[in-house]
């Protein structure tokens, strides 16, 4: 059988690594971006010269051959669902038996006058890289539209190579759409200290021609002009789909596809960010554009496509991130502005760079989540604790069993409990400090 | 850069030239009492050699001419001893006493060009100390300074666009690696006094190896492709490479030539010991010079992460303590030299019988430094490596690796990431450990037997002058230290160091240390594969969510300290190792769904 998988990010390559796995048949993985599989998430780390591209390569270039996956460096020009054959921008056409469609994200743009220009980027593909390098020679101020994480990671490239930089946010506090106040301020506190120009409640209006189809300076809404050399546009993504519409395949958003993530095409798959699930697991979005969920769904699509039925189930949410020098973990549910049936724990370090919160069930006290700032927990303790609906008294009292962070660190766990013995009048204490072997014999239990 | 750190690299530079300079800022006269000899018959055979010369009395400002000039009188007085010995060597006497041996012709043009040494520097010791390793060491401190300003966080930013920091291509790297094996062959030839022997075992080995990794089927397919070539070399590393192989090349081979630096320490070796300095001295105290001053530079630099603090603080005590100021008090009460933490088979000359003999001589202080040096390679070896993993050695106490985590830490992303590489180091590293242990069963089958053969050809004199030669001076040194910018700073310790061996199999096989990686945060970034020093594919784990036991690590923490999404954490707890490390492990989907796969 002939498999061919658009796209070689991880949603693309996990299939092609786990149908390998599971099978013998033929597989083809195309990508216009690069020749081989290189981490996204590594992007900004080319940039600040930290890594090479080479170094972002999660597997030695002789991997493919030896598992047999096939790549091809080409565009994938159009689908021919009926023939099932696919049309390549060298005029290639490609037969195929399945076929996985993976082809991730693209930048969101809402319409800005001169958004097309030149100088204007996103920060998702690898051609995006090359042009903020390409700019940077020289570039006087860099202009950043939308506070998510890939604004922050371009402020700090930007910054990495002392290039003054703002960004633009819409909210009146970096990401607050998305983390609880306190941590959002934390952020945008440290991102002010690095001495990046972070102007909330602001937002674009349009970016200015220099007469030669490049950008030069933008208008906010506010009025004011800014001159800058690029602008970056990472007000989010969105599944990119736009070769594949007004055809058979049913496109909402993004591809639509059932628990099994097949399309409403016999044969034909969609994984990653370009995939909607039609009927998401309670408190799951449709499309959840993140790394973890990509490669959960390419190992099972892999299993479908080889006629081992597995339901995609992404299990309890988990996601990370870096905000410049802070480390940021979420294990569950802890929302923006907290529903109305749950109730808050926060600490926060006096250094104001770290902050523990958990939430929990006001009536049940069952834990629902965790948020970390500059502090690591274990993803398989607090996935435990709350697929197992423990009390979060229990939790507190074994928080030691979460804690991550590298030897000799202080632990700040009690510190956690501190704050609910003061808001509840109890009397708790931390039982369990950190030990990997008490760790191990809990999660066999 | 800001203006404080080029202030510091500006009077860095200077001192350094200045440095580097005053190898011939020097002028020599020798006279009478400057003539060296360990016994009568030496003492008389070069004086009337250095009389006959018309050395004696003469200026010299160029220690090159010298030096020659030395040279020749001195083999000439080898010479005549030879032909006097043809005669009979007298009653009494030593035939060492009476013949001259080359090492003995090479440490007397030492000694008499460092006691004869007379201008600029020789009469300016403690001026010039300051001048060149002082203003070096303050230098660096200030450029570090500003480290200590910054917010606490990662601080890698640009090491892959630094001439410095970003290593070599290939070929470049396959240039100077082929050079240095053949140049160290062809002068080892010389070194063991025109033996064939050595350098043709040592080749044959080493094509057996290279046979081992390439010879393989399906080996050409593994070609590497990510190994630490840059597009483009870095040609300030490159010369800093080989201003530490000439260093080195120079310190082992013709410390005569360095006898302006050896004087400038003389002052600190009799306020230690009492004695004047050697070259060796003069070693150990730029060693532990470079590793305090990098070593704050170390904490500045992660001054967040509590493990690489207290780490650092550690390989500073002990080099500065253990390596460096015991060994000298010892000197000064009479006692063996001893570096209590050096332990063999990386101190490789612990059970030579002159070194035995020593200790043997020193009544019960002597006998508890031999019951120590045993215990501490049969005991506390395994017992710490099975609690802590071998990092309590490799990264916290070993001198080779303070220097690596210290002066080296820049240079860490150079080590080659590749399977090939690690292929090669794996049968490098246990070749040395059965070289090492051979050598040492030979010498002391001969310290116990008096038989200097065994099995009548393996001369066990001639095994452990070529293991000193290769291994100890050749690999340790040359590649083990000028290697930093070309290939990382552990390229001794991953490819050569017989105890790094030893620990590494014990923990591989029997320990408590792993690495953890944190369920499914890992996002194959690769940083953490990248910084690791000693070349481990640290990601190759952390992406599927497996515990990471390998012989190689040195427990240093770097990839952890890196991790963007917090993803790895060194432990030390056996409960179900050989599980969470094993390659079965699915975290992705449901388990009950579906079964375990890798």
């Amino acid at each position: 059988m002939k498999i061919i998988i658009i796209g070689n990010g991880i949603s693309g390559i996990t299939a092609a690594r786990f149908i390998r796995k599971l099978s013998d048949h033929s597989i083809t993985v195309i990508s216009s971006e690069t020749d081989h599989f290189f981490s996204r998430t590594a992007l900004m780390y080319i940039y600040m010269g930290h890594m090479r591209y080479e170094d972002t390569k999660p597997y030695e270039d002789w991997f493919w051959e030896k598992n047999r996956i096939e790549l091809k460096r080409a565009r994938v020009e159009s689908v021919g669902f009926e023939q099932k054959t696919l049309t390549l921008d060298n005029g290639e056409s490609l037969p195929y038996d399945k076929l996985i469609i993976a082809t991730g994200s693209a930048s969101n743009k809402f319409g800005w006058p001169g958004q097309d220009l030149e100088r204007v980027y996103g920060m998702y593909t690898f051609q995006d890289l090359e042009a903020m390098e390409k700019y940077s020679d020289g570039l006087k101020r860099a202009v950043i539209v939308g506070g998510g994480l890939i604004g922050i990671e371009m402020a700090e490239m930007f910054h990495s190579r002392h290039i003054p930089t703002t960004i633009l946010v819409r909210e009146e506090s970096y990401w607050n759409n998305i983390l609880p106040a306190e941590e959002s301020q934390m952020v945008s506190r440290h991102i002010k200290e690095h001495g990046i120009d972070l102007r909330l409640s602001e937002e674009l209006k349009e970016i200015h021609d220099d007469g030669n189809g490049h950008a030069n300076a933008v208008t906010l809404k506010s009025g004011e002009k800014i001159d800058c050399g690029f602008v970056g546009l990472t007000a989010g993504v969105h599944p990119n789909v736009g070769f594949l519409k007004n055809g058979a395949l049913k496109i909402e958003r993004g591809i639509v596809v059932n628990e099994h993530l097949e399309t409403n095409i016999p044969d034909v798959y969609a994984i990653g960010d370009c995939a909607q699930i039609n009927e998401p697991v309670e408190g799951r979005r449709a499309i959840e554009a993140v790394w973890y969920t990509g490669k959960m769904m390419g190992e099972t699509v892999a299993y479908n496509v080889c006629d081992k039925k597995v339901k995609y189930n992404p299990g309890i949410w988990f996601n990370s991130a870096k905000f410049m020098d802070i480390e940021y973990m979420v294990y569950g549910d802890v929302p923006a502005k907290k529903a109305d049936y749950m109730n808050t724990i926060y600490w926060e370090h006096s250094d104001g760079r770290k902050s523990i919160r958990i939430n929990f069930h006001k009536e049940s006290g069952e834990v629902l989540g965790f948020n970390l700032m500059g502090i690591r927990y274990r993803h398989e303790v607090c996935e435990k604790w709350i697929a197992d609906k423990t009390h979060v008294e229990n939790v507190l009292q074994h928080l030691g069993l979460a804690n991550f962070d590298p030897e000799f660190y202080k632990q700040y766990d009690k510190e956690l409990v501190k704050v609910y013995n003061k808001q509840t009048g109890k009397k708790l204490e931390l039982k369990t400090k950190r030990g990997l072997n008490k760790v191990l014999a809990f999660l066999k239990k | 850069m800001n203006i404080i750190n080029k202030i510091g690299l500006g009077i860095f530079v200077a001192a350094l030239a200045l440095f580097t300079l005053s190898l011939g800022l020097d002028s020599y006269q020798l006279k009478n009492e400057h003539l060296p000899g360990k016994s009568t018959s030496h003492q008389e055979a070069i004086k009337v050699a250095a009389e006959e010369s018309g050395i004696i009395g003469k200026e010299y400002t160029n220690n090159i001419a010298y030096i020659a000039d030395l040279k020749k009188a001195f083999k000439q007085a080898q010479k005549t001893q030879e032909e006097n010995a043809k005669n009979g060597i007298p009653d009494g006497v030593n035939e060492w006493d009476f013949r001259m041996s080359d090492g003995d012709v090479k440490s007397y043009v030492f000694s008499a060009v460092k006691a004869s040494s007379n201008g600029l520097i020789a009469n300016n010791k403690l001026l010039f100390f300051f001048l060149t390793i002082g203003l070096g060491a303050l230098g660096g401190l200030i450029y570090i300074l500003p480290t200590f300003l910054k917010i606490p966080g990662i601080k890698n930013d640009h090491i892959y666009h630094s001439s410095m920091q970003r290593g070599l291509t290939v070929n470049v790297r396959g240039f100077f690696l082929a050079a240095t094996i053949l140049g160290l062959l062809v002068y080892g030839f010389y070194y063991t006094g025109g033996q064939l022997l050595w350098p043709v075992i040592t080749l044959i080995i080493i094509g057996l190896i290279m046979y081992l990794v390439l010879g393989r089927k399906n080996e050409k397919s593994h070609e590497p492709t990510k190994s630490a070539s840059p597009n483009i070399t870095g040609w300030i590393g490159v010369i800093t490479g080989v201003y530490l192989i000439v260093f080195y090349i120079i310190l082992y081979w013709a410390p005569a030539y360095m006898t302006s630096w050896i004087n400038m320490v003389d002052p600190l070796s009799h306020a230690m010991s009492g004695n004047d300095a050697s070259q060796w001295f003069l070693y150990g105290t730029l060693y532990t010079i470079v590793i305090i001053v990098m070593g704050i530079r170390m904490i500045a630099k992660y001054r967040h992460n509590k493990y690489q603090i207290l780490r650092t603080i550690s390989v500073m005590f002990f080099q500065t303590v253990f390596a460096f100021t015991l060994p000298e008090i010892l000197i000064r009460l009479n006692k063996p030299y001893y570096d209590f933490k050096n332990i063999w088979p990386l101190n490789y000359s612990f059970f030579f019988d002159y070194n035995i003999k020593d200790m043997l001589a020193n009544g019960s202080f002597g006998i508890f430094l031999l019951v120590w040096g045993i215990a501490l390679a049969l005991v506390a070896v395994p017992v710490f490596v099975y609690f802590f993993g071998k990092r309590w050695y490799c990264s916290w106490v070993c001198g080779c690796g303070g220097l690596a985590e210290t002066m080296g830490d820049p240079y860490r992303q150079l080590s080659d990431k590749s399977l090939r590489a690690w292929k090669y180091e794996r049968y490098i590293i246990n070749g040395v450990l059965v070289f090492a242990v051979v050598m040492t069963l030979l010498v002391l089958y001969t310290y116990f037997t008096g038989q200097g053969r065994v099995f009548g050809f393996l001369d066990s004199y001639s095994v452990r002058t070529w293991y000193g030669f290769l291994i100890g001076s050749g690999f340790a040194g040359i590649v083990g230290t000028g290697f930093y910018p070309l290939m990382g700073n552990r390229t001794w310790c991953r490819f050569g160091c017989p105890l790094a061996a030893y620990l590494g199999i014990v923990q591989r096989f029997k320990s408590k240390f792993r690495i953890t990686t944190n369920g499914s945060q890992c996002i194959s970034c690769g940083n953490c594969s990248t910084h690791c020093e000693m070349g481990i594919d640290v990601r190759w784990y952390a992406q599927r969510g497996q515990d990471i036991v390998r012989s190689s690590c040195v427990g240093c923490g770097v990839c952890s300290a890196v991790c963007p999404r917090g993803v790895l954490r060194l432990e030390n707890g056996d409960s179900d190792i050989s599980e969470r490390a094993s390659e079965t492990r699915a975290i992705h989907i449901s388990e009950d769904e579906v079964k375990l796969l890798y």
